[in-house]
């Protein structure tokens, strides 16, 4: 009871997994998003959602490094995970990867056959156990164990699109990170796919942080605990380039049903975006 | 044409009670026939190619039955080439082609492959990376002839006292037996080693950069290492193209005539050692023919046959292999 009163006084916080605090993104000289100040809570689903162009997903690539593929791209401010600076200087991109796995808008298994698939990443992570057992429980935890148990030696390109899928959220699970973040895993699947996808995600929060980046409201609605909306706004510089920022976070069902800002209200009830 | 053609237009236009403003809702004849024609030049051309290249075999084949009929499968593997005792196997010639094609693809894949990889992953800034792409094509743009002399006043004097001191510390290695005093198989592996570089490179570079770079942030997202990702994921996937590169490369070492002809000794008898002169088949085809008669043309039409032969067995292998290793993705 008293726990049910903190919440509806909006006290409540789960215990905070990552926090971003000031973090600004640019590519080369121009800022992609901008003061971006938010916490991820711990074994919560937490979704990204906003028009095109806001940064959401560059803000969950600078998660675990990932831009740090792409040239040119620089961050200030602070990611805290875990009480550590993911951007300080002796800090390995490649182990903040092993912690924080991602899951891509395009299935992209590799092209090797499925065991390999779920093998490949266990292996680089050291694992001592046994493979067949951990190739089996991530297919079953990812909800693609019964389409793909008599066929584990062909190529993880045979499967379709949301098998794809699914076979590279098993992937990430199989390195068991701490953190998974999801870059709109189901924006080139079909609607029976993503409704796999979604009890997938929620399976997955019983033992994962989730992140996950969607243009589907309902999705962000059907699957997450908390929600940040990010919108964009006109550079002053006369570029005609745009810079995202944060514009609200909170519980899921404050954004969707009493949301404070409004252009939050303006993009939830359809408005635009 | 254009009269009948107005005609037509106007003809068209007519039964629709009102003035289309698209004169080409059907075909004129005359486009149509353009059609065709272009099409059977199409077929004549490609044919061409077939034609060609079935003459060429025929004929190297019929000026090589007088040799094959007389020294057999004998001549591949004796030494002993004497114009004037009509007395001729290219054996010399058949192991150095083999032997300097592969041992210069030894020194080029790694070379090449490593390249490609350097200036396709993002080690360096991407204009020094353009930079060394330039060098690498300008390196591909020398003539033959070039490196030839090249390779005569500068490098074969300079590898000189290298090569017999590998000859002074592993004489008792057989490809090291020899000193080395001048011309020998030794920089002619080197010099094809550089002709063939910028082949490999180039092929390995584009097979590198067509990987999706969806791929790579797969296996950088399960936390895989540089080198892991590089040798584990993107070599794989690029392996059918590389391969491809090879074989091309594969193919003009052994083809290659000028630069081998002037650093490798033509010699015609057998030493197994590198730092010896030596002989390939096209580079003794290339001295020989010219004062060549009678037999001696018939053998080395045979000596032709048999390099076209070793191109094509080589360029099976190499298709299979390619589709045993290639990756779907």
């Amino acid at each position: 009871m008293s726990q049910k009163v903190q919440m509806q006084n909006n006290k409540y916080k789960p215990e905070s997994m990552i926090s971003l605090e000031d973090v600004t993104i640019r590519y080369g000289k121009y800022e992609a998003v901008r003061n971006i100040y938010f916490d991820i809570p711990k074994d919560r689903v937490t979704a990204l959602i906003g028009p095109s162009g806001c940064g959401k997903s560059t803000v969950l690539r600078a998660i675990n490094r990932m831009n740090d593929l792409i040239n040119g791209c620089s961050i200030t401010g602070r990611i805290v995970f875990n009480g550590v600076d993911l951007y300080a200087k002796e800090v390995d991109p490649v182990e903040v990867r092993r912690k924080i796995g991602m899951v891509f808008q395009q299935p992209n298994p590799f092209p090797k056959s499925i065991y390999e698939n779920i093998a490949f990443g266990a292996r680089i992570n050291g694992f001592t156990g046994d493979m067949d057992e951990l190739v089996e429980s991530s297919l079953r935890s990812a909800a693609v164990w019964d389409e793909c148990k008599d066929k584990l030696k062909e190529s993880g390109c045979s499967l379709s699109g949301g098998q794809q899928q699914r076979l590279c959220i098993a992937r990430t699970i199989a390195i068991e990170p701490e953190v998974i973040l999801m870059d709109e895993p189901c924006s080139a699947l079909d609607p029976i796919s993503t409704l796999k996808i979604e009890e997938t995600i929620h399976e997955l929060k019983k033992h994962f942080t989730i992140v996950i980046v969607t243009h589907n409201m309902q999705q962000a609605l059907r699957v997450s605990d908390m929600t940040a909306f990010f919108n964009a706004e006109q550079l002053d510089n006369g570029s005609g380039g745009k810079v995202g920022y944060l514009v609200e976070f909170n519980k899921t069902d404050m954004i969707f049903n009493s949301p404070t800002e409004k252009a939050t209200k303006d993009y939830v009830s359809g408005k635009f975006g | 044409m254009v009269i009948i053609f107005g005609i037509y237009c106007l003809v068209m236009t007519v039964p629709n009670g009102k003035e289309s403003q698209f004169l080409l809702r059907s075909r004129p004849p005359s486009e149509k026939l353009i059609d065709v024609g272009f099409k059977n030049l199409a077929i004549a051309t490609a044919s061409m190619v077939a034609i060609v290249l079935l003459s060429i075999v025929a004929i190297v084949f019929a000026g090589a039955l007088e040799s094959m009929g007389k020294y057999g499968l004998h001549f591949l593997f004796t030494s002993n080439w004497n114009p004037v005792t009509n007395e001729y196997g290219a054996f010399t010639a058949i192991y150095g082609t083999i032997l300097t094609s592969l041992a210069s693809l030894c020194i080029a894949i790694p070379l090449g492959v490593g390249t490609a990889i350097f200036i396709t992953e993002n080690f360096i800034p991407q204009i020094f990376k353009n930079i060394i792409g330039i060098f690498i094509e300008l390196l591909a743009a020398i003539p033959s002839v070039v490196l030839g002399l090249w390779a005569i006043f500068v490098m074969e004097p300079f590898l000189r006292p290298i090569l017999n001191s590998l000859n002074h510390y592993m004489g008792w290695i057989p490809l090291f037996s020899t000193g080395a005093s001048g011309p020998g198989v030794a920089p002619a592996i080197l010099i094809l080693s550089i002709m063939i570089l910028p082949i490999i490179t180039s092929i390995a570079r584009d097979s590198l950069n067509q990987i999706p770079s969806r791929l790579r942030e797969a296996a950088y997202g399960v936390g895989a290492t540089r080198w892991h990702t590089i040798f584990n994921v993107l070599l794989p996937a690029a392996v059918s193209g590389i391969a491809g590169g090879v074989l091309l490369a594969l193919g003009r070492a052994m083809g290659e005539t000028m630069a081998v002809t002037m650093i490798i000794g033509n010699s015609t008898n057998f030493n197994i050692s590198l730092l010896a002169p030596g002989n390939t088949i096209a580079s003794m085809i290339a001295n020989q023919f010219g004062e060549a008669d009678g037999s001696q043309v018939s053998s080395l039409m045979y000596a032709a046959f048999v390099l076209m032969s070793l191109s094509l067995l080589v360029n099976i292998i190499a298709q299979w292999l390619v589709k045993r290793l290639s990756l779907k993705y």
